[in-house]
């Protein structure tokens, strides 16, 4: 403490003794400070570290329908008697040779209501298929499951499963679809009126209105569709199938809206002044400078803004549990109940035994989501700013 | 001459009034949303249907354990999630140069992790935290027998702490960065050290950032549903949880599972909309009050 | 010149590749108000900034050549930059205390120097603010924000701060340049005061200013060190022509 010496003695005789001017030349180890960076730094890497956990325990628990060689069959023998009844008590003594006992006390439930809101009978069987069959090594499981992947019935659950995707496929293309064409139009003009058209006073008030449609929880909106909107749309139009792609595309829609709208704004304001003042100079009008001008002029920033809404409604699960039908479909008309790929893992993760070929196979669509929302995560990210950026300063 | 000027300005009202509409639409869809909600849950908002257990099946009473469940999800998650996002914001601000490529990397690590649909993030800690922790942990501490290998409000929380991890790291960098250049130039010529400025010049001056990270980590959390179908969340459970390896009740899975999975969902539909009511309300005044520390935030960088 | 306190050999900065101090060799006496000046971008604050390693915060900034403090190179790989600082002050241009009590702000130097004994702190807190001239206007107000005085009483809690840590020099950007009159010259007398102690180097634009206070006077022209010699000198029989452009106004 040469300093804190030094210090002391400034101020009792005003005069320091050049003898303790402050030692510059040894570098000083501090150990907070180098605590403190080691730990900071190590911490940031966490979320680069989360991604990558993520990528190899998604897809580990994905990997054994690949895997033909002999190996162990599942250790639990039965998952069994879960109760239909809620209300009933969970019971401790369960919990030890089963995992999820608590979780999946409602699996026959579940299909029953696949069954309620649609005809489709794939899924209505009641079914035992926690018993684990003696015959059959897992080996010629995952051949047969991998076999099936390609097709268009997914039976995941009876005695002879099979595990189509391309249902599944459809049906979450159909509702991605179905709610850009709704959210998509909405919120690009939203954005336009907020960005271009409003008062600056009204701006202030529909922008952060609009954004508290992000706040809404997904369970919420699906609650609305299921109870409201269902019931709205069927007597609107007509149809027969009261939960279809079409309610469950709407109100998925009402979940990318806030940010496709969002993003679309910032992209909206940071075309420059200049673009605006230069279009009404050469005697363009206020809308057409909007719409021919100022719009072309952010389409990367919209088109990213697109992307993410895609990626948005295409991991969506709770809004498709509920308000989709659940069944699936391979049909493209609207109005049927569809079954998105997230749906699928929410609903049937929690009824599966750990480590046989259905749970292996959600897993297996829990990749195929990650990888496609990366990929475009990563294209709104890296191309579509670089094209923002060139066009911007390109001009 | 004039018939054109009118013909222009019909068009343009024409065309600003559809974005005007659009803009509207939105709002009218949010508003009735929240008016049916509200109409639908409020004979139910009660003290009683706060504070008591369901009975009968959860066809009568409150949702007691469904409130507590997800006030102890928050809580345990925030205490994961805050000290990490904000350790990692202060890198971002204080450490890492602004273009180095490991900066960049966070941050698209960061952003990513923002759009990963959330039921990846329920398949990650079923696979990470149940499976290979969990499995683990039981294997050393108690030779096998299931106590964390399986679903819990730990590993619910957990997960939960890793979705809402960008939600704080982005709300405290933006805090962080309203911090003038100046003092910590100020601290730094004093002779601090780098740690001693930013444990006392940089982190104090951030704390509503921190707490505005916080609150919406908590909306967001308190709110989803999917990372936690198949980590913790209970359909029912008669008594509250009390310990980390329990499961336990939570709002929004418990508005699901009404609303889908008992037999007689037009019975309960008062308490769906109850329980709808109680975490709507409760995500948006945190949100509210987010967009309020927020916006004093940002009033206090531009001045 | 007699005990040198600051001198560089042959100096570079640059900004990325853009150069901002080209080949400045200069000797800084101990003890004198040193001033700085020249047109606005000709790389004043730049110079000031490699004199406490400031400039090490800009990740672009690159140096060539020698700085001596103590005849000690200061870019040596084995100096300890956080000593170094505390040897080197600086007051900025805008006044900047912390958003802490004035007591708080005065005492921050201290506390990080590890001193917490409230009545050693007390008395430090008391002998800088005398020392900055500032003690009589907040003596009855120490534990009120500093955010609430006024410009030149930041300013001056600014230098008292900084002389808390008690610096073997001192260096200030233009801490003057955002004041007014009567604040303005109260802080001409302390630096003036100051010089008793301490080694200063003074970015000012304000020609009077600089004549009347400093000894010596150097004036920079885009990155360069024009002339540098005794103030009276360069004010009254400047060797350069571009000097005295510059000091009688004639400079574009
Ligand atoms: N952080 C930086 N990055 C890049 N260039 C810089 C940076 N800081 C300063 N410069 C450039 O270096 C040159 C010198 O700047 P400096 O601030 O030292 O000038 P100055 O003499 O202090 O001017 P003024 O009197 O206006 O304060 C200027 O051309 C400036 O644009
Ligand atoms: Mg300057």
């Amino acid at each position: 403490m040469d300093n804190f010496k030094k210090i002391k003695d400034l101020f009792k005789n005003k005069k320091p003794n050049p003898a303790d001017k402050i030692d510059i030349t040894r570098k000083r180890f501090r150990w907070s400070d180098f605590i403190a960076e080691k730990i900071i730094k190590s911490v940031a890497f966490l979320s680069i570290t989360i991604i990558i956990l993520i990528f190899i325990f998604v897809f580990r628990e994905s990997f054994p329908i690949f895997n033909f060689a002999k190996k162990e069959k599942p250790k639990t023998e039965q998952v069994s008697n879960t109760q239909e009844q809620y209300g009933v008590e969970t019971t401790a003594p369960e919990k030890q040779e089963q995992y999820g006992v608590e979780e999946t006390t409602a699996p026959e439930k579940q299909e029953q209501y696949g069954v309620q809101t649609t005809e489709d009978t794939t899924k209505g069987e009641s079914f035992t298929p926690q018993e684990v069959t003696e015959s059959g090594s897992t080996t010629d499981n995952n051949k047969s499951a991998l076999k099936t992947l390609p097709t268009k019935v997914w039976q995941p659950v009876s005695d002879n499963p099979r595990y189509g995707l391309l249902p599944l496929l459809i049906g979450t293309i159909k509702i991605t679809l179905i709610s850009l064409l709704f959210a998509g139009p909405l919120a690009i003009l939203a954005a336009l009126y907020t960005s271009v058209f409003a008062p600056k006073r009204l701006k202030e008030l529909i922008k952060p209105t609009i954004e508290m449609l992000a706040g809404v929880p997904s369970v919420v909106i699906g609650f609305f569709a299921l109870m409201v909107m269902a019931t709205f749309l069927q007597n609107l139009f007509g149809y027969d199938v009261r939960l279809n792609s079409f309610v469950g595309g709407i109100a998925m829609g009402l979940a990318a809206i806030p940010i496709i709208y969002t993003i679309t704004e910032d992209a909206l304001t940071a075309v420059p002044k200049t673009y605006y003042e230069a279009s009404l100079a050469l005697g363009a009008s206020k809308w057409q400078t909007a719409f021919f001008v100022i719009l072309p002029a952010a389409t990367p920033g919209i088109f990213a803004a697109i992307l993410l809404g895609i990626g948005r409604v295409f991991g969506e699960t709770m809004i498709a549990l509920m308000a989709t039908g659940n069944a699936a479909m391979m049909g493209l008309n609207p109005f049927e109940s569809v079954r998105t790929l997230a749906a699928t893992i929410g609903a049937e993760m929690a009824e599966v035994v750990f480590g046989d070929t259905h749970y292996n196979v959600l897993f297996l669509i829990g990749s195929m989501l990650f990888i496609f929302t990366f990929a475009i995560n990563a294209i709104a990210e890296f191309w579509v700013k670089g094209k923002l950026m060139k066009k911007i300063q390109g001009k | 001459m004039i018939f054109k000027k009118f013909k222009q300005d019909a068009k343009g009202f024409i065309f600003e009034g559809i974005t005007l509409l659009s803009a509207l639409i939105i709002i009218a869809i949010l508003v009735v949303m929240l008016v049916v909600i509200v109409k639908g849950g409020k004979s139910m908002f009660t003290w009683e249907f706060l504070s008591t257990f369901p009975t009968e099946g959860m066809t009568k009473g409150g949702i007691f354990p469904a409130i507590f469940g997800t006030a102890l999800l928050v809580i345990i998650m925030s205490i994961a999630a805050v000290p990490f996002g904000t350790i990692t914001a202060i890198y971002l601000t204080e450490y890492a140069k602004e273009n180095s490529f490991i900066a960049r990397s966070i941050r698209f690590a960061v952003r990513t992790l923002a759009v990963i649909p959330s039921i990846i993030y329920g398949l990650f800690g079923l696979g990470f935290f149940i499976k290979f922790v969990g499995t683990g942990m039981d294997s050393i501490f108690t030779g096998g027998q299931l106590k964390w290998g399986q679903p819990n409000i730990l590993w619910a929380s957990l997960t939960m702490a890793l979705l809402t991890l960008p939600v704080v790291i982005v709300s405290v960098e933006e805090a962080l960065k309203t911090i003038p250049r100046d003092l910590r130039e100020a601290s730094l010529a004093l002779g601090a050290t780098k740690w001693q400025t930013i444990r006392k010049v940089v982190l104090p001056g951030s704390y509503s950032g921190i707490m505005t990270g916080t609150i919406l980590a908590v909306s967001r959390g308190a709110g989803e549903v999917a990372p936690i179908l198949f980590t913790g969340a209970a359909y029912y459970l008669a008594t509250l949880p009390h310990s980390l390896s329990d499961q336990f009740m939570v709002l929004g899975y418990h508005i699901y599972i009404m609303s889908t999975q008992s037999a007689n969902v037009d019975q309960t539909l008062p308490i769906q909309f109850g329980t709808t009511l109680v975490l709507l309300l409760l995500t948006f005044s945190l949100n509210f009050t987010a967009i309020i520390l927020r916006y004093r935030i940002r009033k206090k960088r531009i001045a | 010149m007699k005990n040198l306190k600051i001198h560089t050999e042959n100096m570079y900065l640059y900004y990325g590749s853009k150069m901002a101090l080209n080949n400045v060799s200069i000797e800084i006496p101990e003890n004198k108000v040193t001033a700085l000046i020249g047109p606005s971008g000709c790389g004043k604050s730049t110079f000031l900034r490699s004199l406490n390693r400031m400039n090490d915060l800009i990740d672009s900034v690159k140096i060539e050549g020698n700085i001596f403090i103590d005849d000690i190179n200061i870019y040596d790989k084995n100096i300890d930059v956080v000593n170094l600082r505390k040897k080197v002050g600086m007051v900025f241009q805008k006044s900047n205390p912390f958003a802490k009590s004035i007591f708080e702000n005065v005492a921050y130097g201290p506390r990080i120097n590890g001193i917490n004994n409230n009545n050693e702190l007390t008395e430090i807190v008391e002998k800088s603010l005398q020392n900055a001239a500032i003690w009589d206007e907040v003596k009855d107000r120490l534990h009120d924000s500093a955010l609430g005085l006024s410009g030149g009483q930041q300013q001056r809690l600014c230098i008292a701060r900084t002389l808390a840590v008690n610096p073997e020099v001192i260096l200030m950007d233009e801490p003057a340049s955002a004041l007014d009159p009567i604040s303005t010259s109260k802080i001409e007398e302390l630096i003036v005061q100051l010089k008793e102690n301490y080694t200063i180097v003074i970015v000012t634009h304000n020609m009077q200013q600089a004549a009347r206070i400093s000894d010596d006077t150097a004036f920079f022209y885009l990155g360069e060190l024009i002339e540098f010699g005794k103030t009276k000198k360069i004010f009254t029989n400047p060797d350069k022509k571009q000097t005295e452009d510059y000091i009688t106004g004639r400079f574009g």
